[in-house]
């Protein structure tokens, strides 16, 4: 296959791709659903029927099982989707943090031992940090977010008098910025900017980090910046003068070797 | 309850490059080694799955553990140390192979300079060169034509690529293979480089650039530029790595007993000498005591400093008073001074890279230049390099740009191809008030309390910065970027902001047991059978990535311990 065509066939899969993802709906429809369940199963397009989302499973090829949460209830998810799309929103480029699986992907890591901080080190009092000795607070990554959203929640119900995810985007940024400038009150003396933080840092993993992961969906995080995954070699390509575009790969492909 | 082993000839503490080129030095001369390892062994099929940037660099699979064990720090010696509770500015290796393993490969020799610093300055610009703060600038009691020939062994062994630079010290040979490919950005660097007048040179490395087979007959591929070197393990082997050279070439002696899980708590003492080293198995929490003929202390440079202190071996340094020497002289690397460059309409390959690949001068390092005009000594690298762009890690935008949001999208995949930097790598000298001393109140999960730092930047620091600031920035034009941020302020230390891993000093080398801990052989002027090696013993720390000097050190300390085990005693007279 030629550099060329090899291009191509990166943007017809993307391309491909977004109409896959415009077509099951998954696109924001901001509407509030029936039961917990039904509004997980059914993202969030009120059209949308148990019978067709089915139908539009079956029609998957292949139906992602990673796309589960083992974390955080159905409403928490949905704040977090709508959050991460605003750190990272669809564009011109492509797919925004929601569409990459971002949500999943931090409900992932906050299940898991990152989350609840197993390799920090927690012996000792917490006292008041300077700026530049690092974060000092006792509470563990997960109860943190958890808290952030509830927090972006009560916030929003404040100043607009609704949820963060029903808001207008540009509400949202506004949301958010205020957060990441500590301006928020969050939970006891922990600053809303730490929130911010972890969010935005688990956000850019989430698009950016190997799909096994749960984000990153497709590898389409990868293939909008024309990073090649983790490939094995880079011999040729390292001294050309023109800039060669790969299709990713993931650590999948590593398996069996 | 501690279970009490047979006393050995030697116990080395830490299997990284020191620690594991003692090894080699001591088991192919016939002499029982115990190498005591607090991490994993691992060699290279622990990689299979290294291209993983989640799991290596930002959850830090290489690294010890922090929830057992960390530092405090503070920036003045009047303000309280906090513990660093995750991982940003550095990180510390554990594990066979420790930082050997997650290291770039950038290999350099110090310069003569280097080696005789205060009397070069006071010989060039007189005494008041010198600022009071800076007291403890030292010789280092050897010259560069004496390190010479460990340079080289350790070069030949890690088969180090590079060519000759002329404003370096002589070398008695070629470096044993030819230096890495030029990439089209290491191409514009050095366009700029000649046109400006200097002379550019390809960085020596350790990824190596073409299969090679060192003197003690290992065999390894050549560099993939596969772009996972910093924070991750090779799975070629192409980069040199204690568990792909030295310390395979220690087990296979049969001499060296490695005890894996097996992390250090004290060295046990007797007679003004240590007796031997206290160690728990991490798995079990079995204790153990290991007596020993010669303790080797090989960790990491704060580990270096706190085992000594946690042992009562040596006097500790007092910032206020001078006296003392444990936890003196605690230097860092300066890389203020960087410029950042943003292209319209060209794009690079920058997924590729590997950790040593790039290009740089000397003529802006140690006394390359005529400093009798500025208000700093020694100097800086400025330096383009390739080490592949990792998506999570690396967003370069413009200055100006949000960090999240549209525009950070936007921009963050407008330039991920289409920007490089021109940075600077510049040296750190001792102040009397940085230094490390033990946390009065933070203690590790044993008990034992934790290394505490006393670390600022120097007006050294951020004269020299300012300076470098002005070269990167006639890089950048001449290379002719349409967007050139330049950082021309060194800001504050931050404990947590991603910086680099050259922590250097607190067991230092000298000539003087007032001043230093050990002589030039890395022996301890107040306990004769007690080695301490790693950047630890560096008075300094030059402009460049410590691991060179580290292992030429670690050679030379392989020759002293040999010849205290036949002749006992100091090696060098006070």
């Amino acid at each position: 296959m030629s550099e060329q065509e090899k291009k191509e066939s990166v943007l017809d899969k993307r391309s491909s791709r977004r109409t896959f993802i415009k077509n099951s709906g998954l696109t924001v429809g901001g509407v509030v659903l029936g039961g917990a369940l039904g509004s997980l199963l059914i993202k969030d397009d009120k059209s949308t029927t148990h019978n067709t989302v089915t139908q539009n499973h079956a029609k998957t090829p292949a139906a992602n099982p990673n796309v589960a949460l083992m974390f955080f209830t159905p409403s928490q998810y949905q704040v977090t989707q709508a959050a991460v799309d605003r750190i990272f929103p669809e564009d011109a480029n492509g797919p925004g943090a929601k569409e990459l699986n971002a949500a999943i992907y931090i409900d992932h890591q906050l299940a898991g031992p990152w989350g609840s901080n197993v390799k920090d080190y927690r012996l000792g009092a917490f006292y008041k940090a300077e700026e530049n000795q690092g974060p000092q607070t006792k509470i563990l990554r997960k109860d943190l977010f958890l808290a952030g959203l509830d927090s972006l929640n009560t916030y929003s119900n404040k100043q607009f008098k609704v949820d963060f995810k029903e808001l207008e985007a540009t509400q949202q940024d506004e949301v958010l910025l205020a957060f990441s400038e500590g301006k928020v009150e969050l939970y006891g003396k922990v600053s809303s900017s730490q929130f911010f933080n972890l969010l935005r840092t688990l956000t850019i993993e989430g698009v950016y980090a190997d799909p096994m992961y749960g984000g990153n969906n497709e590898m389409l995080g990868w293939s909008m910046r024309k990073y090649p995954g983790s490939r094995m070699q880079y011999v040729a390509e390292i001294q050309d003068e023109k800039f060669i575009e790969l299709e990713p790969q993931s650590l999948n492909s590593h398996m069996g070797h | 309850m501690v279970t009490k082993l047979p006393k050995v000839p030697v116990v080395v503490v830490g299997m990284g490059w020191a620690g594991g080129i003692v090894s080699a030095e001591l088991t192919k001369a016939g002499i029982n080694v115990v190498g005591l390892e607090r991490g994993k062994d691992r060699s290279t099929a622990d990689y299979t799955m290294g291209h993983d940037e989640l799991r290596y660099q930002h959850r830090q699979e290489l690294m010890q553990d922090l929830s057992k064990e960390t530092i405090t720090y503070r920036n003045t010696v009047s303000g309280k140390a906090l513990p660093m509770r995750h991982y940003g500015t550095f990180i510390v290796g554990d594990g066979v192979g420790g930082a050997g393993s997650h290291w770039n490969g950038q290999t350099y020799r110090f310069l003569p300079y280097d080696f005789e610093i205060r009397s070069k300055t006071i010989e060039r610009y007189g005494i008041e060169k010198i600022p009071a703060w800076m007291e403890g600038l030292n010789d280092w009691g050897i010259t560069y034509d004496e390190m010479e020939p460990y340079y080289d062994t350790f070069e030949k062994m890690a088969g180090i690529s590079g060519e000759t630079v002329e404003l370096w010290g002589k070398r008695t040979n070629p470096y044993p293979t030819p230096p890495l490919v030029k990439t089209p950005l290491m191409k514009e660097f050095e366009k700029a480089a000649t046109s400006l007048g200097y002379k550019p040179f390809v960085i020596p490395a350790a990824n190596l650039s073409e299969s090679y087979t060192n003197p003690d007959g290992i065999s390894r591929g050549a560099c993939q530029y596969c772009a996972y070197c910093e924070n991750f393990g090779c799975e070629y082997g192409a980069k040199g790595d204690p568990a792909v050279t030295v310390i395979p070439v220690a087990k296979q002696t049969g001499k060296l007993d490695l005890r894996t899980h097996s992390n250090v708590l004290e060295l046990t003492k007797s007679g003004g000498k240590a007796s031997g080293v206290i160690y728990v198995d991490m798995l079990t929490g079995e204790k153990f005591e290991q007596p020993a003929d010669v303790v080797v202390v090989a960790s990491y440079v704060f580990n270096n400093s706190r085992l000594l202190l946690n042992s009562g071996i040596g006097t500790p340094y007092d910032p206020k008073t001078g006296k003392g020497t444990i936890g003196k002289n605690y230097c860092y690397q300066v890389t203020a001074g960087g410029s950042q460059l943003f292209f319209e309409d060209r794009e690079f390959n920058l997924y590729g890279g590997a950790g040593a690949l790039g290009m740089e001068i000397a003529e802006y390092m140690g006394d390359n230049f005529d400093h009798s005009k500025v208000d700093f000594i020694h100097g800086a690298g400025i330096r383009s390099t390739q080490y592949g762009d990792r998506p999570i890690a690396v967003n370069r935008v413009p200055a100006g740009t949000p960090n999240w949001g549209a525009e950070f999208k936007e921009k963050s995949i407008k330039y991920a191809n289409s920007n490089f930097p021109v940075k600077t790598q510049g040296a750190s000298l001792p102040h009397k008030e940085n230094y490390l001393d033990l946390d009065p109140e933070f203690k590790d999960e044993f008990g034992y309390p934790l290394l505490r730092m006393t670390y600022e930047y120097t007006d050294n620091d951020r004269a020299m910065g300012k300076y470098m600031s002005a070269i990167t920035r006639k890089f950048a034009e001449e290379i002719g970027a349409d967007i050139i941020d330049t950082n021309e302020e060194q800001g504050p230390f931050n404990v947590n902001k991603d910086s680099n891993t050259h922590n250097t000093g607190g067991v230092i080398m000298g000539t003087d047991p007032e001043k230093s801990a050990l002589n030039t052989y890395l022996q301890m002027w107040e306990a004769e059978n007690v080695f301490v090696l790693g950047a630890s013993a560096f008075p300094h720390n030059s402009s460049f990535n410590p691991t060179g000097t580290l292992g030429a050190l670690s050679y030379r300390a392989a020759e002293g311990i040999q010849k205290y085990l036949k002749e006992g005693g100091l090696l060098v007279k006070a």
